[in-house]
Order: structure tokens, then C-alpha cells, then sequence
């Protein structure tokens, strides 16, 4: 490790040493998070040094890009984040439409405001579930959480179900527009599941703040600080959990966001209870933007372009562009190249998990084995993102 | 009594005993599972028999047809002892507990003592499992293992001592005698503090949730048991059953007044099962609904809290049975 950068390199760690073990956490173990690979250096229960390894889900997402079209690509960009698939669809889209110079009719705006933020409360709910469950362990209470937490967020995936015919992977973005406007009665049925999940928010909120053991594994663990936030480039809750007031939607608003009443919110502790109160006032957030496009969403057509009838209709001039959306892990951007034909020369997609993930190597040392899958899920990683 | 006789009659009453508790634990998993899926707001083992009643044998037979795997570079000899000397303490906890008056296997005259002594073995079980498993997860969990386990048994004893002080007896069946009037879990302050860190001190001691260090699944796999498979897990999970239940049954004998309740005297036993799992249900309730805590956290909550307290509780009893004697005598 040289003396003169600021932030260490772990690579360089010397794993050897009177005590000390080598231990190998993932590819395969159950708070991996997918396909995560910690090789963490033990001195007795504490982590002395931690070397992430990534890229065992890697599908050659970019390079699939270029040989899809703008119309078939949406839905498979929904794998690249597949817990929050409308975040990457929707970034895609805006590239597109951005170099092309296409308008989207407000409809069409207001219906992707409401699944993205939908979505969001979705991933949050997998997030909470899979995060008590790392340290209530499966055979616990944070199995009861995890389970609640399914429950929720099914009801969000019924509603995308009846809107777009799929509960995983959605394809609902086109170039132009949405593909479906919804159905009859869904709006009374979204309203419904809107109030229920605010209710039962509240009751989480209540069991887990209530709860001395939570607080106990959260408060203090895993701190980053504003400036190791800012270096690294974490984003989303991790970063205004850091005391960073950044959030795309009000910084740079994309599709419709200004036209909605929100609030943005900041915790200054940095630690894993800090970046699990950001995630819980997001869930209200995304209720209230919610509640204000069922009550206003604009009449009028859902797409300025036709129905897809074939997969090489839609044509983007020669350009580039780079848009970029907030999701519920932070920020996604899309870097799209056209060259006039029905498919991009080159795209590069920007994951917020990927980011985020760079900080562990930092705030991993120092603490116990027990707080390494603390801080992992506070993260809240996909490694379908991280790897693309 | 010959010695030959009293020889038989041990080993009939050991081995009924040890028939109706390898049942029990069975049925045991069973009424957790269904009792879990309900705080979950699922149903729970459903398919095999009606209402999954014959889940538990379903489970037994498909762990005993499994393949056992013992891993190349695992001390054979160790790894295979292990989950023997970790089941035989947990069942012997149940050789001193008086099931009816007069229905027991062995009703000594240090019952109390026998069942601290005897738990406390099962700690040499867990680090023989996790040393020869020659695995990573299982040594950290290992190590965590003793680190609890002892420091958990300190304030389980002390807790337990409060009713042996206000009866002035270690034998079992005359804590349950004594509690003829008063239960102790109603006798004033006392029993209630004493009650809760016997609850407190033993799911620490069973190594449940959320003490489960030792497992602790997102960390360590399955801890110490991680390499085990076939007959081998079953026998440690029997094991784990068999010592939440006889603590659960220790618990009513010293606290919810053993086999007293209304009735005639015949449904006795069947009183001492019904308040064993309600206590039993109470640590599975607890199981559900918290979080694990670390290791570190764990040992901070016994050491500074529950130990200091639960002395304290024993020296105010002690305090008062003095107190007692003296005004009576």
C-alpha cells in the first residue's frame, strides 16, 4: 500500500500473518446476494482486509445491445437490474428518443412516472426483506420480515402484471411512449395497494425501530462518510444516507418529475440505520407521487409513434447521448451511439449498484463477520447490474 | 430391591422415556413449523397426511435414506463421534425430570444439578463437530459456540437456583411438591425476574434466534453442522429439539408448578406437557420475531447485564428465605 494515495488499495493486502484466516464468503453462500464473492481476512471474528471479486453474472449485456434493436432492446435491458426492471428500460428509451428528437406525450410521461416509482417501492420491499433476513437469519425473525415483505411487494407485481402481461421483466418502455395504457379498474385497484403498503410500512417501521437488537446491528456499522461517499461515487440511498442531497429527480428531472410535489430524503449518520431510514422515507415518497398521478394523469395518446409492428420500425439519426434516471439503487445512465440504422453502434450502461459496490472494501474492515452481510444488504447490490 | 431389578426397571422406564421423547421431538419440529407459518401469515406443511401431520416422519425417513457425506480432508473418527456426544447430554436432560409424582427415571436428589451439569456437556459435541469438519464456517462457529455457551449457562444457573432456594431442594420432584400452593412464577418479584432470565439464559443456551450465533446461516452457512448431511444432521437436530424441550419442561417444573393444575390427578402429566410447550411456543415466538445479534453483543448482554442480575436476584431470594425462616421459627 504506497503512502500517498488517499483511499488504500486492498489488493496489495497482505493476507498472511500470525492469526489471521482466510475466508472465503460467496460465490455460493446464502447472503451473497446473488453472486457476490467476498475473500475476507479474519483476525479471529473481525475483518482485517476484504477483497471483492465480480463479474460471475456477466452476460455480455452492451455487446447484446448492438445487435438488438431499439424496438426488441427495452425488454431485455430490464435484465440488466432485474429486481427494478423499469429503471433501465426507462433510461434506454430516453437515450433513443433523446437523439432522435422524439417527443413523448404526457400520458406516456405520467404512466412511466408511475411504474418507475412503483417500482421503486417494489425493490425497496425486496431490499428490507432480504436485509432483515441477513441478520435475522432464515430461520428467524427476519425470515417473518422477508416474508411480509414478499407479500407487498407481490401486490406491486399483480398491478404490473395486468399492465404489461409480466411480473419480472416488463418490456413496457417503447421509443415514443409506453407500449400499454391501463387497463379498466386498475387505477381503483393501484389506489388500493398504494394505501394498504402505507399502512403496513408504518407497521414495519414500528417492529424494526421498536426492536433494541435492530438498532444494536445497525446504528454505527458500516459508516461512510460524506467524503468517502463523494470519492467513490456512490449514489442513491447510500449516498443521502451520507448527508448528500443529490437525487436525479430533483436535480436534473427527466420525464415528468417536476410537474410532482416531493421531498428528497437526507440522513446525516452515514451507518446501515441511516441508509435504512432514506430507504423507508422513499417508500412514502413514492406513495405520494403515486397518489398525485392517479389523481391527475392527462388524457391523450400513451406513444407519438405507431404500434410496433416490426422490430426494425424504429430508426435513430446519427448521434450520441447519455441520459441518466434515478433508480431505486441509485443512479442509472445510459450511454447510446445511433448510426441511422434500427440498431445502436455502441451502448454502455452506467449501474448503480456497480458504483455502490466500490465502497465496500472501505467500510468492511474493522468490522465483524456478522456486520460484513449487514452492510452488504444494506447496500443493496444487484448483480445483474453490477456484472451486465 | 435387587440391583439386577432396579438395573431393569431403569433401563424400561430409560427406554420409554427416551420412545415417547424421540416422538415428541418429532411433533415437536412440526408444531414449530405450523406455528411459525402462522406468524407469517402462511400455512405451513400441508401435503403429507391431513394438515402435514405426518410431515415429521416424511422428514425422518428422507434424512435416513440420504447419502452421508463425510469430506476428505474431515477428522473421520471425530466428525463421526460428534453428533453422538452432542444428542446423548441432551437426552439425559430428560432422565431426572419427574413427569407425574413417583413417574420419572431417576428422581435424584441433585435433579437440578444433574440437568446444569449435563446441557452444559453438549458444548463438547458442538466444537468436536466443528474442529473435525476441517471447514471454515464451522471453526469460526465452533469457537462462537463456546464463547456463548459458556457464558450463557452462568446466568441459566443462576436463574434456576431462585426456585431451588425458595424450596431448599435440588430434587426435582420436591420443586414441583413445594409449588403445590404457590407457583413460583407468581411468587412476588421474584418469579417473574427469575422467570424471564430463565427464558432470557436458555433460548441463549439452545442457541435459537436471536442468539443463533453458532448457525447464524447468512454468515456461516449452517455453522457448525455445515458439512454434516444424512443421519448425522438428524441426529443433531434431534438433539437441538431434545434440549429446547428439555428446558421447556425444566422451566414449567420450576416455575409453572410441574404437574399441578384442575382436574384429577391423572391428567398431571398431561398439564406439565400442555405448560412444557406453551413455554416451548414462547421461545418459538421469540424465535420469529427478532433479529440475530453479533457475537460481541451477545457476550456484552450476559457478562454485564444478565450475569450481575440474575446473582443479584439470587441473593435477594437467598435474602428472603432467610427472612422467612426467621419470622417462622
Amino acid at each position: 500500500m504506497s503512502a500517498d494515495t488517499a483511499i488504500p488499495v486492498v489488493r496489495t493486502l497482505d493476507y498472511t500473518g500470525a492469526e489471521r484466516l482466510t475466508m472465503n464468503m460467496g460465490p455460493q453462500h446464502p447472503s451473497a446476494h446473488g453472486v457476490f464473492r467476498a475473500i475476507l481476512t479474519l483476525e479471529g471474528e473481525k475483518v482485517v482486509a476484504v477483497d471483492a471479486v465480480i463479474g460471475y453474472l456477466h452476460r455480455c449485456h452492451e455487446k447484446l445491445a448492438e445487435t438488438l434493436t431499439y424496438a426488441q432492446y427495452p425488454s431485455i435491458a430490464s435484465k440488466t437490474d432485474y429486481v427494478a426492471a423499469m429503471t433501465s428500460e426507462l433510461a434506454y428509451v430516453m437515450a433513443a428518443e433523446e437523439i432522435a428528437k422524439i417527443e413523448v406525450p404526457k400520458r406516456a410521461e405520467y404512466l412511466r412516472v408511475l411504474v418507475a416509482e412503483l417500482q421503486r417501492i417494489a425493490s425497496h420491499c425486496l431490499w428490507l426483506g432480504t436485509w432483515c433476513m441477513d441478520m435475522g437469519g432464515a430461520l428467524g425473525g427476519g425470515a417473518t420480515i422477508f416474508l411480509y415483505c414478499i407479500r407487498e411487494r407481490e401486490l406491486v407485481l399483480d398491478l404490473f402484471e395486468s399492465l404489461t402481461g409480466a411480473r419480472l421483466l416488463y418490456g413496457f418502455h417503447q421509443v415514443g411512449g409506453v407500449r400499454y395504457d391501463v387497463p379498466e379498474g386498475w387505477m381503483e385497484q393501484c389506489r388500493q395497494t398504494i394505501d394498504l403498503i402505507d399502512k403496513r410500512i408504518d407497521e414495519y417501521q414500528e417492529m424494526l425501530e421498536g426492536n433494541a437488537f435492530f438498532l444494536m446491528r445497525t446504528q454505527g456499522v458500516g459508516v461512510i462518510s460524506k467524503e468517502l461517499a463523494l470519492d467513490v461515487g456512490v449514489c442513491g440511498p447510500l449516498l443521502r444516507g451520507s448527508g448528500v442531497a443529490f437525487d436525479l429527480r430533483r436535480v436534473a428531472p427527466y420525464s415528468s418529475y417536476q410537474d410532482f410535489d416531493f421531498r428528497v430524503p437526507v440522513e446525516t449518520a452515514g451507518d446501515c440505520f441511516a441508509r435504512y431510514r432514506v430507504r423507508m422515507a422513499e417508500f412514502r415518497e413514492s406513495i405520494k407521487i403515486v397518489r398525485q398521478i392517479i389523481a391527475g394523469l392527462p388524457e391523450g395518446p400513451i406513444s407519438s409513434r405507431p404500434g410496433l409492428k416490426s422490430v426494425a420500425q424504429v430508426r435513430v439519426p446519427k448521434g450520441e447521448a447519455y441520459t441518466r434516471v434515478e433508480g431505486a439503487r441509485g443512479e442509472v445512465g445510459c450511454y447510446l451511439i445511433g448510426d441511422g440504422t434500427a440498431k445502436p453502434y455502441r451502448m454502455k450502461w452506467r449501474g448503480a449498484s456497480f458504483s455502490n459496490l466500490a465502497v465496500l472494501p472501505h467500510i468492511i474492515p474493522g468490522h465483524a463477520v456478522a456486520d460484513v452481510v449487514a452492510i452488504m444488504g444494506s447496500v443493496d447490490p444487484v448483480f445483474g447490474e453490477v456484472d451486465r | 430391591m435387587t440391583t439386577s431389578s432396579i438395573a431393569v426397571t431403569g433401563l424400561i422406564a430409560g427406554g420409554a422415556v427416551l420412545g415417547a421423547l424421540l416422538g415428541l421431538v418429532a411433533y415437536v419440529t412440526l408444531l414449530e413449523r405450523k406455528f411459525a407459518a402462522r406468524m407469517q401469515s402462511r400455512i405451513g406443511p400441508y401435503r403429507v397426511g391431513p394438515h402435514g401431520l405426518l410431515q415429521p416422519i416424511a422428514d425422518g425417513v428422507k434424512l435416513l435414506l440420504k447419502e452421508d457425506i463425510i469430506p476428505t480432508d474431515a477428522d473421520k473418527r471425530i466428525f463421526t463421534l460428534a453428533p453422538l456426544v452432542f444428542v446423548v447430554p441432551c437426552l439425559m436432560i430428560f432422565a431426572t425430570i419427574p413427569f407425574a409424582p413417583g413417574l420419572g427415571v431417576a428422581d435424584l436428589n441433585i435433579g437440578v444439578l444433574f440437568f446444569m451439569a449435563v446441557s452444559s456437556m453438549e458444548i463438547v459435541g458442538l466444537f468436536m463437530a466443528g474442529w473435525s469438519s476441517n471447514n471454515k464456517y464451522a471453526l469460526i462457529s465452533a469457537m462462537r459456540a463456546v464463547n456463548q455457551i459458556i457464558s450463557y449457562d452462568l446466568p441459566f444457573i443462576m436463574a434456576a437456583l431462585v426456585p431451588v432456594l425458595l424450596t431448599g431442594s435440588l430434587k426435582l420432584s420436591e420443586i414441583a411438591h413445594a409449588q403445590e400452593g404457590l407457583w413460583f412464577i407468581f411468587y412476588p418479584v421474584l418469579g417473574q425476574l427469575g422467570f424471564i432470565a430463565f427464558i432470557v439464559a436458555s433460548v441463549a443456551a439452545e442457541n435459537r434466534v436471536p442468539f443463533d450465533i453458532l448457525e447464524a446461516e447468512s454468515e456461516l452457512v449452517a455453522g457448525f453442522r455445515v458439512e454434516y448431511s444424512g443421519m448425522k444432521f438428524a441426529i443433531i437436530q434431534l438433539g437441538e429439539y431434545a434440549h429446547v424441550l428439555g428446558t421447556s419442561f425444566l422451566g414449567s417444573l420450576l416455575f409453572l408448578g410441574a404437574w399441578a393444575g384442575p382436574g384429577p390427578w391423572w391428567l398431571g402429566p398431561g398439564w406439565f406437557l400442555l405448560k412444557a410447550l406453551l413455554i416451548f411456543l414462547l421461545i418459538t415466538w421469540v424465535r420469529w420475531s427478532f433479529i440475530r445479534i453479533r457475537v460481541d453483543q451477545i457476550l456484552q448482554i450476559s457478562w454485564k447485564l444478565l450475569l450481575p442480575l440474575t446473582v443479584l436476584l439470587v441473593m435477594a431470594t437467598a435474602v428472603t428465605v432467610v427472612m422467612r425462616s426467621g419470622t417462622g421459627e
